[in-house]
């Protein structure tokens, strides 16, 4: 095992749906995917934006693409164009998830 | 049939994307069909409040000088156009692109224009007639908004577009079509694909969802950044399409960026929903279905993508005034920089009250950028940063009161705490909060119509 973060292993992008953000994440090879579609659950990443997502977390999978879709609903501070934060369309929020901390096996490692 | 490609290429993302796009497109290589993408959900608002006061403007006017500064190359080389800039006012644009092109002493330009999609003149009709355009994000009833309403707008499909060309349009012009509409017009006409034929509608989908916010696939806001090559000459996305609804995803040659299976599937994933049920005027696409590999060099190829019949539904988008905010920044350097900021946003607010304008808590805002705002509880937050902007606003439903606070900026320079700079650009002032609300409306209530006119 190996502690590295997920920008090591995944890319991300993200965009803005009403209030929420959409943070799609895709594994670098197949069984990197197979790995975090283990690990990397809804529950985790409500855990990890808990500061900056105030509703749920929905989670869909994308096996094909080697990618998981996340849904963080009221993670905008009223959405687009109601509020004043910097981040208005989460436009970072890829690039967030992508400094989580995770225990890789070392035969999964680029 | 079978061997024909058909090249669609995003000249213009977003309103504001580089002028540079579609200069660069006709130039550096191959293109038969340029899209161009302006309407976001708050534009409509923007271009009514325009139209409000000039009863000729409301569309993207942008567009009609990048026209002007096209239209020979694209005449010479039959490079085709397909642009939702028609706004609130797709006439107002035919008649400014006519002019311009006339201008030029070109002539033997068709240009055709899709309306239909503005229902903001008949929504007292389409209420009393039972359509409910209850908010889809919040359930809320429009009786909430009703005499607030900015604008009214259908996403409508790709069908007209398609007809227009078939009328032999070089030009197309629409208010708010669908974003993915733009691409998947063109195969229908150029292919003779059937409005029941989902799974290649669903494939021309997914190819405008692919290249509608320009070089997002070949390179740009990519994780690993360091790995493309010449950013600034970015190759803008093109589709080479197949009969068959495959396609590559491809940039020109000798231009800068990067398309591999990873830049494409960052978009892909861009602004996703439900994979499986990916919502469009024509069809509902199925991102589970996409096959992707590389195809060569900056070639990525995709295959497979299934379809269904779309629901019986179009998605509507309304805008509405929903009071003001005002905004303003100041640079603060420390030691102490976040204490001080407290201290400078307490004086801001109680000045307002001084005024007679005060703003209850709630509508307060205060942003200390430089203590982790974007990444809040994701990383360690600096305790002593050695500089912060402070970013301090508010909202309101008196725009004149809100101006106070642009007022009160400045003084703090020479009355508060040491430290403080950076303050350019003049008093903020307050400007509209445009609610944005999206609904449904039954699909047989909505009625395009296409004109096609040479110059």
């Amino acid at each position: 095992m190996a502690k590295v973060k997920l920008m090591d292993i995944a890319i991300a992008r993200s965009g803005d749906k009403g209030d929420g953000s959409n943070v799609g994440v895709m594994a670098r090879s197949a069984e990197l995917y197979a790995f975090l579609e283990q690990k990397l659950t809804a529950a985790v990443v409500k855990d990890f934006f808990k500061d900056i997502c105030k509703g749920d977390v929905v989670r869909y999978e994308i096996p094909n693409l080697r990618a998981l879709n996340f849904i963080l609903s009221n993670s905008l501070g009223g959405g687009g164009t109601e509020t004043l934060i910097t981040d208005a369309q989460g436009k970072v929020h890829g690039l967030a998830m992508l400094h989580m901390e995770i225990d890789v096996p070392d035969h999964l490692l680029p | 049939m079978s061997d024909k490609k058909v090249l669609i290429a995003n000249a213009q993302g977003f309103w504001g994307d580089s002028m540079l796009g579609p200069l660069r497109l006709i130039e550096e290589g191959p293109v038969d069909y340029l899209t161009f993408d302006y309407l976001a959900e708050i534009t409509m608002s923007i271009m009514q409040k325009a139209r409000m006061k000039d009863q000729n403007l409301g569309y993207a006017t942008d567009f009609v000088k990048l026209v002007g500064r096209i239209i020979k190359t694209c005449k010479e080389k039959n490079i085709k156009i397909i642009a939702n800039a028609g706004g609130v006012n797709p006439k107002g644009c035919l008649a400014a692109i006519q002019q311009i092109i006339r201008n030029q002493n070109i002539s033997g330009v068709k240009i055709g224009i899709v309306e239909g999609d503005d229902i903001m003149g008949n929504l007292s009709e389409l209420i009393a007639s039972g359509e409910k355009f209850t908010n889809l994000d919040t359930g809320a009833g429009i009786d909430t908004i009703r005499d607030r309403i900015g604008s009214a707008n259908v996403y409508i499909g790709a069908k007209p577009i398609a007809d227009a060309l078939a009328q032999g349009a070089d030009i197309v012009v629409t208010g708010r079509a669908s974003d993915p509409s733009l691409v998947l017009a063109p195969l229908i006409y150029e292919f003779g694909w059937s409005m029941e034929d989902y799974d290649k509608l669903a494939a021309g989908t997914i190819m405008g969802h692919t290249i509608e916010c320009g070089p997002q696939c070949t390179g740009g806001n990519y994780t690993h950044w360091r790995d493309v090559p010449d950013m600034a000459r970015i190759g803008y996305p093109i589709v080479e399409a197949s009969a068959d609804g495959s396609f590559v995803i491809t940039k020109h040659d000798n231009t800068g960026g990067l398309v591999n299976v990873e830049t494409v599937t960052s978009q892909l994933l861009y602004e996703l929903g439900d994979p499986k049920n990916y919502l469009g005027p024509d069809c509902i696409a199925d991102f589970t279905s996409i096959q992707i590999a590389q195809d060569g060099p900056n070639r990525v190829k995709i295959s497979g993508i299934k379809g269904r019949a779309p629901t019986p539904t179009y998605k509507v988008s309304m805008s509405y005034a929903n009071g003001y905010k005002i905004l303003s920044t100041l640079s603060i350097s420390g030691p102490d920089a976040i204490e001080k900021a407290h201290v400078l946003a307490d004086m801001v607010f109680k000045r307002m009250a001084m005024h007679g304008a005060p703003v209850a808590e709630e509508n307060r805002f205060l942003e200390l950028f430089g203590t982790n705002v974007l990444y809040k509880g994701i990383v360690p937050s600096p305790e002593q940063p050695h500089e912060i902007l402070m970013r301090i606003g508010a909202k309101g439903s008196d725009a004149k009161k809100l101006d106070i606070l642009g007022t009160e900026i400045a003084p703090l320079l020479t009355s508060g705490p040491p430290g403080i700079t950076g303050f350019a650009g003049g008093r903020a002032r307050a400007t509209e909060i445009v609610g944005y609300w999206p609904a449904l409306i039954d699909k047989t209530k909505v009625v395009t119509r296409v004109t096609v006119e040479e110059v």
